[in-house]
C-alpha cells in the first residue's frame, strides 16, 4: 500500500507567525491569549481571543493582493508558501496535475462579510465592493492555495466546524494512499475575530470570560482563536526520490457521525472515530503514546473525551499523554486540526510532548495524564490527534514517527 | 414591581418548556420540566430581551455561576435582582 508522509509545514498563530515560532510557543507552554486588538470590543460581553497578533497583513501583501483575499484567505497563503518552502518540493508540470490542494475552514472570508454588513445594514450604502463574493466564499483559501502554487490536481474546501481541518488533511492523505494524487498541500485557516462572530459564540454560553484551561476541574469553557496550518503530504517513494526531509508519516484516519445531538458531544462518536482511525491505521492501540485532544474545555466536552478515551483504550488509557494544545493558540475552529497536527508531528519528530497550557486543578471526570503545564521531552513512536465538532461530525488522525 | 416580574419568568420558562403555565410552581427544577442545556441558554436569551438585562450564565458551570438556575424561584429571585441593579 501507498505510504504518506509529511515533508513540510507552516503555520500562523497566537504563537506566533512561522512554523519555528508556533512550535516555540507550544514547547514553552506559552499561552496566546489575551485581549482583542483586531476589532473595536466594546458591546462584545467576552473581549478575549488568541489572536494572531504577529500577523500584519502589509508584510505579506501589497494592496492590490489584499483587495482580493480575506484574513482568512491571507493567513492560508502565508502558511502554505512556508509549507512549499520548506518541503523542498518543486512543482513541475507533471507534478501539477497529481497534487491535491485540500483546506478546512468552518465559516470563509468573515471579516469580509461582516464589513459589508456593516456597510449595507448600518451605514446604509447602496452598494459593497464587487470583489465581495470571491473575498468571502469558503473554498477562496483553497482557490488561492491552487492558484499561487499552480496546484492543478483534484481541490475543494471542507466546512465541518471543529473538524474541517481533521477532515481535510485525512482526505488528502486517503487521495495519495489510493492513488488519487501524489501530493497535496491540505490543513485549514481560519479568522472569525469578527463582531458578529463573536456576539454569535457569546450567545451559546460556553465561552470563557478569563482563558482556556482544558481538563482542568476550574475550567470555564472555550476560547476563540484565529489562524492556520498548511502541510504538505507526499507519498511516501515521491518523498526518497528527491531525498526530502520527512517530518513524519500519516497512516490511519477514521471518521463518524454522532447522530444524536447539534451541540452536545457522544462518548459513543467520538470512541468510534478513535477505533476506526486506528483500524484504519491497523494499529491496536496499545502502540499509541500521545493524543493531542479535542480539549476545548468546555465542561461537556473534556468529559466525554477523556469518558471516549477510556472506552477506546482500556488500561493504556493511564499510559497516555494527553494535552490540549487550544490552552495556547485558543480554538481556531476549522483550522483546529492542522494547529493540532503541528503539535502531534513536533512530539513525533522532536519528541516533545506540548503541555495543556492554564492547567489548575485535577478533575476526577478527566483523570488521564494531561500533561499539566509544561512539556514533555520523551519518545513518542504513534500518536492520535482528535476533532469532534458541533453537528456530531467526528475525524480522527494517526500519525507515526519516520524512522526507517 | 417583583409580582410582575415573576409571572414573566414564569411564562418564559413554560413556552421554552413546552408546557402550560400552571405547571411551573416556584420549586420546580428547571430539569425536572424537560428543560436541558439548550433549553436553559434559550430561557437565558428570552429573560435578557424581554428585561433588557445581562445574564451571567455560563453553560460549563451553570450550578456555581453568579446566576443561580437550580429552581424556577432561584430564576426569578435572579431576575428581580438584575432588574433591580439596572434601575
Amino acid at each position: 500500500m501507498r505510504r504518506v508522509v509529511v515533508t513540510g509545514s507552516g503555520v500562523v498563530s497566537a504563537l506566533g507567525v512561522g512554523h519555528a515560532a508556533h512550535v516555540a510557543g507550544l514547547r514553552e507552554g506559552r499561552c496566546g491569549i489575551g485581549p482583542i486588538e483586531l476589532i473595536e470590543t466594546e458591546g462584545l460581553t467576552i473581549p478575549i481571543a488568541a489572536e494572531a497578533k504577529g500577523y500584519i497583513a502589509t508584510d505579506h501583501f501589497n494592496r492590490n493582493e489584499l483587495t482580493l483575499r480575506d484574513r482568512v484567505t491571507q493567513m492560508a497563503l502565508t502558511a502554505a508558501a512556508e509549507a512549499v518552502a520548506r518541503s523542498g518540493i518543486e512543482i513541475t508540470d507533471a507534478l501539477a496535475e497529481r497534487t491535491a490542494t485540500i483546506i478546512g475552514t468552518s465559516m470563509g472570508g468573515q471579516h469580509t462579510q461582516d464589513d459589508n454588513y456593516k456597510l449595507i445594514y448600518r451605514e446604509g450604502k447602496q452598494r459593497v465592493h464587487p470583489f465581495t463574493v470571491p473575498k468571502l466564499m469558503s473554498n477562496a483559501p483553497a482557490s488561492w492555495i491552487s492558484m499561487e502554487h499552480g496546484l492543478k490536481g483534484p481541490a475543494w474546501s471542507v466546512s465541518t466546524a471543529c473538524a474541517s481541518s481533521n477532515h481535510a488533511i485525512g482526505q488528502a492523505f486517503h487521495l495519495i494512499r489510493s492513488g488519487g494524487a501524489d501530493a497535496a498541500v491540505t490543513g485549514g485557516a481560519e479568522s472569525g475575530l469578527t463582531f458578529g462572530v463573536l456576539k454569535a459564540w457569546e450567545g451559546l454560553r460556553v465561552m470563557s470570560k478569563d482563558t482556556c484551561r482544558p481538563f482542568s476541574k476550574t475550567r470555564t469553557g472555550m476560547v476563540q482563536g484565529e489562524g492556520a496550518a498548511i502541510l504538505v503530504l507526499e507519498e511516501f517513494e515521491h518523498a526518497k526520490a528527491r531525498g526530502a526531509h520527512i517530518i513524519g508519516e500519516i497512516i490511519g484516519f477514521g471518521m463518524t457521525a454522532d447522530a444524536n445531538d447539534i451541540v452536545q458531544p457522544s462518548q459513543d462518536g467520538a470512541a468510534r472515530a478513535m477505533k476506526a482511525a486506528l483500524a484504519d491505521a491497523r494499529l491496536g492501540g496499545s502502540e499509541i503514546a500521545y493524543i493531542n485532544a479535542h480539549g476545548t474545555a468546555t465542561a461537556a466536552n473534556d468529559k466525554t473525551e477523556c469518558a471516549a478515551i477510556r472506552q477506546v483504550f482500556g488500561a493504556h488509557a493511564d499510559a497516555l499523554m494527553v494535552s490540549s494544545t487550544k490552552s495556547m493558540h485558543g480554538h481556531c475552529i476549522g483550522a483546529a486540526g492542522a494547529l493540532e497536527m503541528v503539535a502531534t508531528l513536533m512530539a513525533l519528530h522532536d519528541g516533545v510532548v506540548a503541555p495543556t497550557a492554564n492547567f489548575e486543578e485535577p478533575d476526577p471526570e478527566c483523570d488521564l495524564d494531561v500533561v499539566p503545564n509544561t512539556a514533555r521531552e520523551v519518545s513518542v513512536p504513534y500518536a492520535l490527534s482528535n476533532s469532534f465538532a458541533f453537528g456530531g461530525l467526528n475525524a480522527v488522525l494517526v500519525a507515526k514517527r519516520f524512522d526507517d | 414591581m417583583s409580582d410582575d416580574i415573576r409571572p414573566q419568568v414564569r411564562a418564559i420558562i413554560a413556552e421554552q418548556a413546552m408546557i402550560d403555565v400552571d405547571q411551573v410552581t416556584q420549586d420546580s427544577a428547571l430539569d425536572a420540566l424537560g428543560l436541558d442545556s439548550l433549553g436553559l441558554v434559550e430561557i437565558v436569551f428570552a429573560i435578557e430581551e424581554q428585561f433588557g438585562v445581562t445574564v451571567p450564565y455560563n453553560a460549563n458551570d451553570p450550578s456555581s455561576g453568579e446566576f443561580d438556575i437550580s429552581s424556577v424561584k432561584a430564576v426569578e429571585d435572579g431576575v428581580i435582582r438584575l432588574v433591580t441593579e439596572k434601575a
